[in-house]
């Protein structure tokens, strides 16, 4: 038998022969190949061709102008912009209110915090159709109950002025729970020596929430923005099962413009809008959060 | 160590194979799914009757629309053909209408799951499902004799070979209309748009809803557009060919533009319901079977779904082409009933032929009959309608006994529809955007259609 020990390793070498770390890698590895980077490859490929699913032809870059010829596009991205800020504001807002009442010495505290988490549990498809029932215009609980009042609730749904801001509503009840609980987390890690010295100081609680809790809570405030933003603007099954984009193409985000072309048959076209989607929100997200985290190391 | 090492190795590989073994069929299932009826069906057809035990039951899948009438059609169906052939069970999937329905055949299909028969719309959206390369040539099929010329044309693919068989009867698009409301306000059925405004106006007049809109299923938005292509080829003969070789368009031809304006009218008169745009496509039938709307444009399949839910309503309902300009040509679009197909990669390719002969046999309507009584005249000459049709049936039948008061939809007569169709009529219909921007959008969402098929001249 050969002595292997007699030559001398290369690192390629030494990489393979070290049992260790790279047998153990290969398994993620392959799953990693096959379901993430084989179809990313692929959907590169495809976004080139016109595909039919049963046969591709090679057409080059014209997906991607037809795509940017899209009508809807333009609407379809105000429309994810609207949504994404809104939502993640409004979940800021929220999350903080509920934030500091829930660590608050309250009665019921406990029970209070899963009520708020409660919905985040819940399946988004059902609670858009839950709540696709309570808007609606006639039957629906909501304006129904706002009838007792003599009020005549607008037709939040169907009504293309209204249609988006209730879903982005919807989304927002759903989701603040999880902006609660990293508020929570937040405001629990402020050091209580902040605000006894404050006390002393003879400041009010309002002063108290301004002064300390607001800042030192920044680094929830920004994970919280992250993530509502990037949910907001990939946001599709909360308003698919809601609207459809509908009505018509008035609250068309851009994941169901591509999912209208998918519809359609156009599985080139939509596959090209699907690449679009991935860069556009590593445009928008890769610098906010580096600069979101620069602010975080400089507390 | 050294053996250590090895066994690892060893170890290494055989979970690698195993998870590579494990991804592999996703990867061959197309070549099986094809091969297997040529390769596998032949021997297993002659093993079955050299067995000394009874055949073993075989079952197919038919996966059809969710639609209540197409499922209350397949159930009698099924119920009809299981009776006839004890050797065969057949288990309904259903799916739902519209480009929701669409998306799932066209995937199943592409993956290789598609059942073993399924119904489907014949014309243009058949052709785009790629029928040579999914679905078994039926064109010898001894039932082909009895299905009319007129209907063959529509399940034929490019290469000439047919490949459906007719499941309903055929419709007409245009307008159902509560006849309480008309006698109690003295109307008469208009010939022309100008009459039909008028008995809008007065409807409106009389406190009542004079037309039912269900935006909540967007499908049923589109009618006023597609019902009126008869009134489109009156003014324009060729519209179908040049449309397709990409000379004529919606925006630019005044009586195609004229149907997306006459939906635009209906809106501006403020003559909708007022659920309009959350209703569905059930509230329509509700409301125009018990008068609380006057028109519902629709297509006549529609009268099956009041026969099974509002019987004593059927009566009420009556039926009239969708009116165009000229009273003197006043005409019927006509809708080609959908079909069956088979699934090329199915594994009982001989039970499934005897299914869907069955289904465009005179038993089949006979099924489809009991269920939901008539709804228009069926494509396949064997079949009859019963004695007592419905009135609004008998309004549509004369329409196809008249020379020249019939054309078939475009959707029959070129490759094209336009996938966004229905959401462009939902904006015109809901007054979110004008008749002559919809036009031109809906030109642009049939350019992407006719690219995406490869027609010459795009």
């Amino acid at each position: 038998m050969k002595r292997i020990q007699a030559t001398p390793k290369t690192p390629f070498k030494q990489w393979m022969t070290s049992s260790y770390p790279v047998w153990f890698y290969i398994p993620a590895g392959v799953i990693f190949f096959v379901f993430f980077l084989f179809p990313t490859v692929a959907s590169l490929f495809f976004s080139l061709t016109r595909w039919t699913l049963f046969d591709a032809t090679f057409i080059g870059l014209d997906n991607y102008s037809l795509f940017f010829k899209e009508p809807f596009l333009f609407q379809g991205l105000r429309n994810s912009l609207i949504y994404g800020v809104l939502t993640s504001g409004l979940k800021v807002v929220l999350g903080m209110l509920f934030g500091v009442f829930l660590t608050s010495q309250i009665v019921a505290r406990d029970y209070l915090r899963s009520v708020v988490f409660f919905p985040v549990l819940v399946s988004t498809v059902g609670v858009g159709i839950t709540f696709t029932a309570l808007m609606h215009p006639t039957q629906g609980f909501i304006n129904e109950s706002l009838e007792l009042f003599g009020i005549k609730g607008p037709a939040w749904l169907t009504n293309p002025r209204f249609a988006l801001l209730s879903v982005a509503l919807v989304d927002v009840w759903k989701g603040v729970g999880l902006a609660t609980v990293i508020y929570i987390a937040g405001i629990n890690a402020i050091p209580i020596e902040y605000y006894e010295a404050s006390e002393i100081d003879g400041a009010n609680s309002l002063q108290q929430f301004w002064n300390i809790t607001l800042p030192l809570a920044r680094p929830a405030t920004f994970t919280v923005i992250i993530l509502s933003l990037i949910g907001g603007l990939r946001s599709f099954d909360l308003i698919w099962a809601m609207t459809r984009g509908g009505p018509g193409f008035t609250t068309d985000v851009i994941a169901s413009v591509i999912y209208k072309q998918y519809q359609a048959g156009f599985y080139g076209l939509s596959t090209a809008g699907n690449v679009v989607l991935i860069i556009l929100v590593a445009v928008i997200i890769v610098p906010l959060s580096a600069f979101l985290n620069k602010r975080e190391v400089e507390l | 160590m050294k053996k250590n090492q090895m066994l690892f190795k060893v170890i290494s590989i055989l979970c690698l194979l195993s998870l590579l073994a494990a991804c592999g069929p996703a990867a061959t299932e197309a070549p099986v799914a094809t091969d297997a009826p040529a390769a596998t069906e032949a021997p297993a057809a002659t093993d079955a009757p050299a067995a000394t035990e009874p055949a073993e039951v075989v079952t197919l899948t038919y996966f059809i629309d969710d639609n209540p009438t197409n499922v209350a059609s397949a159930e009698n169906q099924v119920a009809a053909f299981e009776a006839a052939n004890p050797g065969i069970k057949v288990e309904i999937e259903t799916h739902p209408g519209g480009g929701e329905g669409d998306n799932l055949v066209k995937t199943r299909l592409a993956t290789g799951e598609m059942s073993d028969v399924f119904r489907y719309n014949a014309g243009s959206l058949f052709q785009a499902l790629n029928p040579q390369e999914n679905m078994l040539d039926l064109t010898d099929e001894a039932f082909q004799a009895d299905i009319l010329d007129s209907f063959k044309p529509v399940v034929t693919a490019p290469d000439g070979r047919v490949y459906g068989a007719p499941e309903e009867a055929a419709m007409g698009g245009g307008v159902l209309y509560n006849k309480k409301i008309y006698a109690e306000l003295g109307l008469s059925v208009p010939k022309s748009w100008a009459e039909f405004m008028a008995n809008n106006e007065k409807i409106k007049q009389a406190g009542k809803v004079a037309v039912i809109q269900t935006f909540g299923d967007t499908w049923t938005s589109q009618l006023f557009v597609l019902a009126d292509y008869y009134n489109v080829q009156v003014a324009v003969p060729d519209f179908a060919e040049k449309y397709t070789a990409n000379q004529a368009k919606y925006a630019t031809t005044p009586a195609a533009l004229r149907s997306f304006e006459r939906q635009e009218e209906i809106f501006k008169g403020g003559y909708l319901n007022e659920d309009f745009a959350s209703a569905t496509f059930t509230d329509g039938l509700r409301m125009v079977a018990l008068g609380e709307g006057a028109h519902y444009p629709m297509l006549t399949f529609a009268i099956g779904g009041i026969a099974q839910d509002y019987p004593d309503n059927l009566a009420d309902v009556g039926f009239f082409a969708m009116p165009g300009d000229d009273p003197a040509k006043n005409g019927l679009t006509v809708w080609m009933p959908a079909a069956v197909y088979i699934y090329k990669g199915t594994t009982h390719p001989e039970e499934a032929k005897r299914f869907v002969a069955f289904l465009a046999s005179a038993e089949g309507c006979d099924a489809r009959s009991a269920a939901n009584g008539a709804t228009g005249p069926y494509v396949i000459k064997t079949c009859t309608l019963p004695a007592d049709v419905p009135p609004a049936v008998a309004d549509l039948l004369p329409y196809f006994q008249a020379d020249g008061a019939t054309a078939p939809a475009l959707e029959f007569l070129s490759p094209i529809k336009g996938p966004n169709l229905e959401h462009l009529t939902v904006e015109v219909g809901s007054g979110i955007r004008t008749a002559a921007d919809a036009a031109a959008l809906y030109d642009e969402d049939v350019k992407k259609q006719a690219e995406q098929l490869g027609l010459p001249g795009w």
